[in-house]
């Protein structure tokens, strides 16, 4: 509750906040099928229909409602990014926890597997992986997961290896607490805030990584609909239709700003001198 | 220096860690190279045919045989013969190559042409409405990803000045400078929009950094112009996370912008990964991937070593 109140308090976290909701209900509406018309049904008479009252943000080239395929294409897009990062998150930190925690020769084994995994651009990993799996939803949540897990066990180590030599740290382990113990009690707890920065900021990047697969036909596969292939779509048709391309392409960069808004409202919540750095 | 030093022993096994994720995770995608090649022709190849194929490429020995093959020819020089272009690997890549230096080069200098003022701009009006008004359009260009601003950028010259960009047979530099740059403005004015909003950002917080520490004030009591104090003495300082920020991200345009030559139809390195990709050109991955991380981890060692030169307090080995 307090953390919702210092969001609100802070104004990129109060625009942030509002825009991931939104999109939240959008995606929750969009993947429970609750849309103005049936996304997938072609209403063959009404094609390339310009918006207005029925159609609110037009019909594509088969006739399907561009606003409820907007809202279905959110919920896949917000899917492949929630369990993407969640399992980069968890992945992330356990191997940094585990890498901080046991040191020597397990930290260099997985720090030097995360480095090779760093050595390639994010993108051109992601297309390797699905390239390799075949494309599809679950391809891209596993590949968007090994691209950013690198920089969850990044995250987590540093920040571990420092609290593993602090005094709290050495008193837990003189009264006898276990290892596991310290590493959840001790270590995670305090590991909290840079967590919740970099979950907020990796969705972004999530979202922004699964329409570009999608946008190249390495993603979400059709007739689901999803917002990179939405746009892709849209480019034959850009002069004619332009509202298949605007849609789409605002949903994406609205969503990505605000995760980006609220992950710089939450860096300012849970470090405030770095308030006017990052601002 | 201890932690460069370790960072260059590193550097080999990196890149070999880097070759056999790519040596391993093409070959478990499914199908096989003759068939990608030669499309539905491959099921009319006698077994012989298909053989003496794979025995070209090399694809007929056991995994660990090609990928010593493979590390010997890399050590020659030699990536292998791509499948789909008949042609050596390394050949291919060098004439992918200078566009993708070229794009990336000029992205950076849009990005840093912009960036840099702007966030210096908006520094020195810290919290008056012009400073809000560039962290907004900062915030948004950081937003906006490049295949978005792509569509958009074609849609408003499309319908608002009837023009297309310029498209077609890519003319390199050395041949029609002023065709090429034609060519490369619109791709170019998209990958540095994003760019130049992370240099902008960067640079005005760094400087208000800068602006509020001691030797600033020193040469302000000392009579020295605003300007001078701006420019001389807080910019340089403020550079350094900027050059770093440029550095990385310019690492990661040197591996081609897949998306965006696809969308302007630019022959650049992206594209020929994705395309060898789709045509499971393995040689042609192998190379072309190794090739570009290659160039990611060289950049990004140079960052580092730039990072100690124009900070000599960075005693980047305690850290």
């Amino acid at each position: 509750m307090r953390m919702l109140q210092a969001i609100f308090a802070h104004p990129s976290g109060r625009i942030g906040g509002f825009i991931v909701g939104l999109y939240l209900l959008l995606a929750a509406l969009g993947v429970l099928g609750l849309t103005p018309h049936n996304p997938l049904m072609q209403y063959r008479i009404d094609r390339l229909h310009a918006p207005d009252s029925t159609y609110w943000m037009g019909t594509d080239l088969f006739g399907r409602d561009v606003a409820s395929r907007l809202m279905m294409g959110i919920g896949q897009s917000f899917i492949v990014a929630f369990f993407s990062v969640a399992f980069a998150a968890l992945a992330g930190t356990v191997l940094g926890l585990a890498a901080a925690w046991f040191g020597r020769r397990w930290d260099g084994i997985v720090m030097r597997v995360m480095d090779v995994l760093l050595a390639f651009p994010a993108i051109l990993l992601a297309l390797l992986i699905v390239a390799v799996a075949g494309p599809g939803t679950w391809t891209s949540i596993v590949a968007i997961a090994i691209v950013y897990t690198p920089i969850f066990t990044r995250v987590v180590r540093g920040p571990a290896l420092s609290l593993k030599a602090r005094e709290f740290v050495d008193a837990a382990r003189t009264f006898g607490s276990s290892s596991s113990y310290i590493v959840t009690r001790h270590l995670l707890l305090n590991l909290v805030a840079p967590l919740t920065v970099q979950i907020t900021l990796a969705l972004a990047w999530a979202l922004l990584t699964e329409a570009g697969l999608s946008f190249l036909g390495l993603g979400t596969q059709p007739p689901a609909a999803s917002l990179g292939l939405m746009l892709s779509d849209s480019r034959n048709l850009m002069e004619t239709a332009p509202w298949l391309m605007i849609f789409p392409g605002l949903a994406i960069m609205i969503s990505i700003l605000g995760f980006n808004l609220l992950g710089d409202a939450l860096r300012d919540i849970f470090d405030p001198r770095m308030r006017r750095a990052i601002a | 220096m201890t932690y460069l030093l370790r960072r260059l022993a590193v550097f080999p096994l990196v890149l070999i860690g880097v070759s056999i994720v790519v040596f391993v995770a093409i070959r478990m995608v499914p199908g096989d190279a003759i068939t990608a090649m030669l499309g539905t022709e491959a099921g009319l190849l006698t077994p012989a045919q298909r053989e003496s194929l794979a025995a070209y490429f090399g694809i007929d020995q056991p995994w660990f045989v090609q990928y010593g093959r493979w590390l010997a020819g890399l050590l020659h020089g030699n990536l292998g013969i791509s499948s789909t272009y008949g042609k050596p690997v390394l050949e291919i890549i060098l004439e992918r190559f200078p566009l993708t230096l070229e794009l990336a080069l000029l992205s950076m200098i849009i990005a840093l042409v912009v960036g840099v003022p702007a966030g210096v701009f908006a520094a020195t009006h810290n919290e008056k409405l012009s400073d809000l008004g560039v962290r907004i359009a900062a915030m948004i260009g950081q937003s906006t990803p490049n295949f978005v601003l792509a569509l958009l950028i074609i849609y408003t010259l499309s319908a608002g000045f009837g023009v297309l960009p310029a498209m077609g047979e890519f003319s390199p530099l050395w041949q029609d400078p002023l065709r090429n740059l034609g060519q490369l403005i619109l791709p170019a004015i998209t990958l540095g929009f994003a760019f130049a909003a992370s240099v902008t950002r960067i640079s005005r917080s760094a400087m208000l950094d800068v602006l509020s520490d001691d030797y600033v004030r020193t040469a302000r009591s000392k009579g020295v112009s605003a300007r001078g104090v701006i420019w001389r003495h807080a910019l340089p300082n403020a550079l350094i996370p900027v050059v770093t920020l440029s550095g990385i991200e310019f690492g990661y345009l040197l591996g081609g912008a897949v998306i965006v030559e696809q969308i302007y139809a630019l022959p650049g390195l992206g594209r020929l990964v994705l395309d060898a990709i789709l045509q499971r050109d393995y040689a042609l991955v192998q190379g072309a991937v190794l090739f570009i991380a290659f160039n990611f981890m060289i950049v990004n060692l140079l960052v580092d070593l730039a990072y100690v030169a124009l900070d000599p307090r960075i005693r980047l080995g305690e850290q």
